[in-house]
């Protein structure tokens, strides 16, 4: 069992509230993952010349000034971080796809948990509400958001293994259910160069959509792909730095609702983390049907 | 003056402040040593197993949207949701009535042995899986997979049924008006009868409906699937 949630807020006057309105959503899904929680939370984007990296660094201290002059005495861009514990928001004109690797050589204690230019990603093994308030996930803005409460029941309790998991720039997924072919996934997409970082089943469905998005797919498109190729149980959302989506399985036997007004698309696994949300008594409620997409834009 | 008989009163329960736990001994317990008969629940909010495993002739009258199990094991109760109801709604009720203004969930009615369940809006998939005798009547329209296995009982739907409606069916028979996207493994349309039309008449009566029964067609089991054929295929 787990929860999921995701809030997209469609008047702009709201942005400023996204974390507040969250924090009892994510909070609500707590019975049905007590073990670990994550947020990918999408904000104004960072400048084309510019990434943002989420990092953390889990139990090991880090000092997150020298980091960041250790970066400028690698690379010739500008950069600036923004350290909160064993967490940080590095912006940088590097390009990922040399920070990345270099991170790894010389700070193999930072974990990096997301790419791209809206994207901020939190993931920690705990009791939800204690990770959102080490986070400071009420005071957090931004247009859309794809939060995660896990029970794990399929791989490890780790940080590594809590959800959201991300692939390439700014997409990320949760997932409430167990893949069974998650292995026959990987085995198809590690000759084409995608690297894994956990065991987890769910790691596999998230790289696999990237790689179709990658490929040239909408995300719809790739949606409708993996119909075919994955198996299981299973209720995803997903975000982009455009997008929130919606898809259960055949079966649909894990759980979501919708309640959707003029201001704002908020989804759960269950009404009660959808109860304290503004007008909630106006709003439109649906539980998504099987293998059917439902995704909206900011 | 006269002797006033004591009228039966009415309680509320706000489970904003007081606890799901407060409220359902109230119902198991309480309510009778009390004489109260009427039980109002304000702000529900989706809470889990709320008025579960009554066994006695309450009305209890809950005013919001409910989670999983609402109604469960109910015994002579009649419980009200005006809202929607999560996964599980009046599982296995014995006796008693369960309606249920909104839409809902997975799995509504499962098992349930005796008593009504009235849904107005739809009902999600495997509504009245493995039904052991209840009636089920679903204003709306039902997911896949509904009665599944149902062994006795009656489900009227009202509107249309997607994927495999009354797979490996037993004694249950399904009324459908609308459209059924595909029908189970030895489930089969069949005529209906004159106690068809007299069970869906009395069926949409006592849940306010007022279609015309002829409207219905009746899905029941082929029975292909009771006895076991050796010379069968038995390659899955």
């Amino acid at each position: 069992m787990c929860g999921i949630v995701g809030l997209l807020v469609k008047n702009p006057a709201l942005r400023p509230q996204l974390g507040a309105l969250m924090v009892p959503m994510l909070v609500g899904m707590t019975e049905r993952g007590p073990d670990s929680a994550g947020l990918a939370v999408y904000t104004t984007p960072v400048s084309d010349r510019h990434h943002k990296l989420s990092l953390y660094s889990g139990e090991n201290a880090v000092d997150w000034p020298d980091l960041l002059e250790r970066i400028a005495a690698g690379f010739a861009h500008a950069h600036e971080i923004a350290a909160h514990g064993n967490h940080a928001v590095l912006t940088s004109a590097a390009d990922p796809a040399e920070l990345v690797p270099w991170l790894a050589r010389h700070a193999p204690t930072v974990a990096v948990l997301s790419v791209g230019r809206s994207i901020d990603l939190y993931k920690e093994v705990g009791a939800p509400a204690a990770i959102a308030e080490r986070y400071g996930f009420k005071s957090l803005h931004g247009s859309h958001l794809v939060g995660h409460t896990r029970m794990a029941t399929e791989s490890a309790v780790t940080p590594a293994h809590a959800h959201p998991f991300t692939a390439g720039r700014d997409f990320c997924l949760v997932h409430n259910g167990s893949l069974s072919n998650p292995h026959l996934v990987r085995k198809k997409l590690e000759p084409l160069g995608i690297e894994f970082e956990t065991d987890n089943d769910t790691e596999a469905a998230c790289r696999f959509f990237e790689w179709r998005l990658r490929e040239g797919d909408d995300l719809t498109t790739a949606v409708q792909r993996g119909f075919g190729e994955l198996d299981g149980f299973f209720t995803f959302l997903m975000g982009t730095d455009r997008e929130l989506l919606i898809v259960r399985d055949a079966f649909a036997c894990k759980p979501a609702v919708v309640a959707e007004t003029d201001d704002y698309v908020a989804i759960a696994s269950e009404f009660r983390s959808l109860a304290h949300l503004p007008n909630i008594s106006r709003a439109a409620l649906f539980e998504p049907k099987p293998e059917e997409i439902y995704s909206w834009r900011i | 003056m006269a002797n006033l008989k004591p009228v039966p009163m009415a309680r509320e329960f706000d489970l904003a402040h007081d606890s799901l736990r407060e409220l359902n001994l109230f119902l198991h317990k309480r309510a009778a040593e009390e004489g109260v008969a009427q039980i109002h629940v304000r702000n529900p909010d989706g809470a889990h197993s709320i008025a579960v495993g009554l066994d006695a002739a309450l009305d209890v009258q809950i005013h919001g949207h409910v989670g999983y199990y609402a109604a469960g094991m109910n015994k002579h109760a009649s419980v009200t949701v005006h809202g929607n109801a999560g996964p599980g709604a009046a599982e296995n009720m014995m006796s008693g009535r369960v309606h249920v203004k909104g839409f809902a969930s997975m799995a509504a009615g499962a098992s349930a042995h005796g008593g009504l369940l009235i849904i107005e809006g739809d009902a999600s998939l495997r509504c009245g899986i493995s039904l052991k005798g209840a009636d089920i009547v679903v204003g709306g329209s039902v997911g896949s997979f509904s009665a599944f296995m149902a062994q006795a009982g009656r489900i009227v739907i009202c509107g249309d049924a997607e994927d495999a409606l009354g797979d490996s069916l037993y004694e249950a028979v399904i009324y459908v008006r609308g459209k059924v996207r595909s029908l189970g493994a030895d489930a089969r349309f069949e005529p209906m009868g004159e106690t068809d039309r007299a069970a869906v008449k009395s069926l949409l009566t006592q849940s306010g409906r007022s279609f015309d029964p002829a409207e219905f067609k009746r899905v029941a089991s082929a029975k292909s699937l009771y006895h076991w054929h050796a010379d069968a295929d038995q390659e899955y």
